[in-house]
């Protein structure tokens, strides 16, 4: 493995992350509970298809194919797919919906602050104008979570099962596979599984002003580093690739 | 070479008046997005910025410097998209923030970008300039505003978010 391959894989991973959350949240346009949260979550989804579109168009580059951002973005197979199970997960309701936001900006807001530091110029400067969406995202789920917690009985049960419901999907975002460690070692890489404390340390604060608990300790859902995801990816890709499907190069 | 007369700080000149697509009274000069222009052998190269990663009128905005400079003789014109310096409001000048206020949109705050958390910075109201408003939602019409209401005057408003 060169250090050009391994790259590749790191920002089709990143890229893969950013490009399927853009597509989950892209699916509550016009179905946000209020006006002000469809324009919320779908400008979200906005900033996560920019930066899936700034890391494929650097994984192919480095792949040197002559693919564009487009194709690998459209053109690939489930198990070619390398984002976190988390993100792959349904909407559900809103509570489920925030749940996910929280775990993941969280992860996301300590992972592009370490990535920014990196050794490839490419990787850093996006990573560099990712951390300030990443800050909106971030925020934004805070206030949702404590509104949510620490509002009805209702809203606080519906929080309280989100977060349960997707806890065993956060075990995956601190995982190191050989080709994160072979980055790491070049400084290119984050080291993620550094990141596992602080992340724990600032959900549970967010959790205890919100009245709410950290789910306990339970099995691990893990995966996607090998292309092995839950049914949920499929689903996805059905819906997201049936245009360049149906009419291949198909230009408007 | 380059089959006009004009030099780099010409062609910098004449696409700096381009107007940001989403919010016409300011050009792409007030905001920051136009960062270099350099002329190399026949190939004029501007590079740009944008605002958010997936800022949509960055398209629209290349489409007009080449039909800018294609106006002027310059056909072989490369717009390269930069990350870095990652763009912040800090750049708009007093000028540009005049201009949005007068247009309705209340302008960002120098310095408090860094800030993650503690209390709201204070949000002047556009229209009556009243410091009595609340934000309605982080998000707003576009990518870089944050919606707000005026609690005095009743109006709702865009905040041009610090970033």
């Amino acid at each position: 493995m060169t250090t050009k391959e391994a790259t590749y894989n790191y920002a089709i991973r990143l890229g893969d992350n950013a490009l399927i959350l853009g597509h989950r949240l892209s699916e509550l346009c016009s179905r946000g509970p209020i006006l002000e949260e469809d324009l919320a979550l779908t400008n979200v989804a906005l900033d996560m298809i920019g930066r899936a579109q700034a890391l494929l168009k650097y994984a192919a580059e480095l792949e040197g194919k002559g693919h564009t951002e487009d194709d690998i973005a459209y053109r690939r197979a489930e198990i070619n797919y390398h984002n976190h199970l988390l993100i792959e997960q349904p909407n559900g309701d809103f509570a489920h919906t925030i749940a996910r936001q929280l775990y993941l900006s969280v992860f996301e807001y300590l992972f592009y602050t370490e990535l920014e530091k990196s050794k490839d110029t490419t990787l850093a400067a996006i990573a560099s104008k990712t951390i300030k969406e990443v800050k909106y995202h971030m925020q934004h789920a805070i206030d949702w979570t404590l509104r949510l917690g620490d509002g009805t009985a209702e809203s606080h049960k519906r929080m309280q099962k989100g977060l349960n419901d997707l806890y065993m999907y956060t075990g995956e975002l601190f995982e190191m596979d050989h080709i994160d460690t072979y980055l790491l070692h070049q400084h290119i890489a984050v080291d993620a599984i550094s990141l596992k404390a602080k992340w724990q340390n600032e959900i549970e604060k967010v959790l205890a002003e919100a009245t709410l608990s950290l789910p306990e300790d339970t099995y691990m859902q893990t995966g996607s580093k090998k292309g092995v995801h839950t049914e949920n990816l499929g689903h996805i890709l059905s819906e997201m690739q049936y245009l360049q499907r149906a009419y291949p190069d198909a230009k408007w | 070479m380059v089959t006009t007369h004009l030099n780099t700080q010409d062609v910098f000149n004449l696409i700096a008046g381009i107007p940001d697509p989403e919010i016409p009274v300011i050009t792409i000069q007030d905001l920051g997005i136009l960062r270099d222009v350099k002329l190399i052998d026949d190939t004029c190269v501007v590079t740009i910025t944008p605002t958010y990663t997936a800022c949509p009128a960055m398209g629209m905005i290349e489409d007009q410097i080449k039909e800018i400079l294609s106006g002027h003789g310059i056909n072989k014109v490369k717009v390269e998209l930069t990350y870095t310096p990652a763009w912040t409001t800090d750049w708009l000048s007093q000028e540009a923030k005049t201009k949005l206020k007068n247009y309705g949109i209340a302008p960002p705050s120098h310095s408090s970008c860094t800030k993650l958390f503690g209390p709201a910075e204070v949000v002047i109201c556009p229209q009556c300039n009243s410091k009595h408003t609340t934000l309605i939602s982080r998000f707003g019409s576009t990518a870089c505003k944050a919606l707000y209401k005026c609690e005095d005057c009743k109006e709702t408003f865009d905040l041009f978010k610090c970033h």
